[in-house]
């Protein structure tokens, strides 16, 4: 069998594994990253929103191939559509979004890697973690059909929401009912509707989620919704929830789809760790994502710079135990823990609200003045308006 | 640690777990909430290991309603 050896394998060729991948070759730290598809970036698994202070703080540039649209603010619609949370640019200084094409974006991190010293390989899929005398040493794949051993210092399960990686080292990364939101997502042309801001609408339309309108263009958007697990009665429902919404909104009178996306989203608590001698997780591998909004992007990529940089170091001292890479637990965590907890004890709240009660929320909060809209200021909005409602972790806001 | 993943032998004994390839979109929804990691996808093709306890999860979770019980 063929053997190549490197010092860190990433599993997983998007956002999070290319930062881990950049970050780490940079320190001079050689990487193989294989990605099981035949191409990064596609098919896409994601509503494509993401907002913009971060991506500096990672060190990703903007580039025009992957950005599909700047938008001028963000719209949160109560169940009834009489009130909505709004935020414009005038008000919102550089703190609006962004909505990329990931086919683009997942390519350019690639590139960055790549450039940093990363070697890529598509059509490779992981099958096994290596283990001799108790110890990973790598990862067993298939690549191109033939099977291949990849030997390494350090193992990055980079491989997404359906991660393997995790579950074969022994991380317990398995979801609670109530921690899964199931979504589809269509990409709708010839609609009619405001181009320059991104929606969000709350209650029954998606129950237990919410429902997202992401500009790409003039006339052209990303239109999805997620649906909590424990809200689904039976298959296909969510796809059933979102063809209803489309057919009631008169934007969408004239509109067909391009695209159609389906996928599951995680909403859990921060897990308890995702170090161990010899391996880590990044990303929605590691159950990153924000149980609030969803997104998985920004965190994945903290989570990779932090894992690259620290697993650099760990090449200088060839010392990749856990012991070593708990700076990388320690990094992320700071980062994003509190966070993590916050979204997920508000997601645990907010679920539990009927259509009735998420108005009146609404209409308080869309009364309050606020500078930006993120989920701290607008849980800091429900403390000033319905104190009872977040009093359990008003600690964390 | 695999919880399962079918070997060459056992895949045709899988059990009474049916997966609609026309329905399918291959997002692996299933694979990252199955309780048993009994559900694999290798190349598009969904499989349904030995571990699958049959506690339905899937069925309701499925975005595209594609995984159903046989028989």
């Amino acid at each position: 069998m063929r053997t190549l050896n490197c010092d860190v394998v990433v599993v997983g060729a998007g956002p999070a594994g290319s930062m881990t991948a950049k970050w780490a070759a940079l320190g001079g730290a050689d990487v193989i990253m294989i990605e099981k598809r035949p191409e990064i970036g596609s098919p896409i698994r994601c509503g494509e929103g993401i907002s913009r202070s971060w991506l500096e703080r990672v060190g990703v540039e903007v580039d025009p191939k992957w950005l599909a649209r700047s938008v001028k603010g963000a719209k949160i619609v109560s169940p009834s559509g009489e009130h909505y949370v709004t935020l414009d640019e005038s008000k919102a200084g550089n703190e609006v979004g962004f909505v990329v094409d990931r086919v683009f974006f997942d390519k350019a991190l690639a590139r960055d890697a790549a450039e940093a010293g990363a070697k890529i390989m598509l059509k490779t899929a992981a099958t096994s973690l290596i283990m001799e005398d108790g110890k990973i040493v790598g990862v067993n794949a298939v690549s191109h059909g033939e099977p291949l051993e990849i030997r390494a210092g350090c193992v990055v399960g980079a491989d997404g929401f359906e991660s393997q990686v995790g579950r074969w080292a022994g991380i317990d990364t398995s979801l609670k009912t109530t921690d899964i939101i199931t979504c589809y997502q269509y990409r709708l042309t010839n609609i009619d509707y405001d181009p320059d801001f991104t929606e969000f609408r709350l209650g029954s339309v998606a129950p237990g989620g919410y429902a997202w309108i992401f500009p790409k263009d003039e006339n052209t958007a990303n239109v999805g919704l997620g649906v909590s697990l424990t809200k689904l009665k039976k298959p296909g429902e969510v796809k059933e929830y979102l063809d209803r919404w489309i057919a009631s909104d008169s934007r969408f009178k004239n509109a067909q789809p391009l695209e159609a996306v389906a996928g599951a989203v995680s909403v859990c608590p921060p897990l308890d760790s995702v170090t161990m001698d010899n391996l880590l997780l990044v990303g929605d591998a590691a159950r990153m994502i924000d149980p609030i909004t969803g997104g998985g992007i920004a965190n994945g990529c903290y989570a990779g710079m932090y894992a690259g940089k620290v697993l650099a170091k760990a090449v200088k001292s060839n010392d990749f135990s856990q012991q070593v890479l708990q700076e990388y637990e320690d990094d992320w965590r700071d980062k994003l823990e509190n966070t993590l907890w916050r979204d997920w004890m508000a997601k645990e709240k907010l679920i539990s609200l009927p259509d009735e009660t998420l108005d009146k929320l609404t209409e308080a909060v869309s009364k309050v003045t606020l500078e930006r809209i993120t989920v701290g200021t607008l849980l800091a909005a429900v403390r000033e308006t319905y104190p009872e409602l977040v009093k359990e972790f008003e600690d964390l806001i | 640690m695999n919880g399962g993943r079918p070997k060459e032998t056992n895949i045709l004994k899988v059990i009474d777990m049916k997966v609609s390839a026309e329905r399918c979109h291959h997002c692996g929804a299933c694979v990252g909430s199955c309780p048993q990691n009994a559900i694999f996808m290798n190349d598009f093709v969904l499989e349904f290991g030995d571990a699958c306890n049959r506690c339905k999860r899937c069925i309701r979770l499925c975005p595209a309603g594609a995984i159903s019980e046989e028989g």
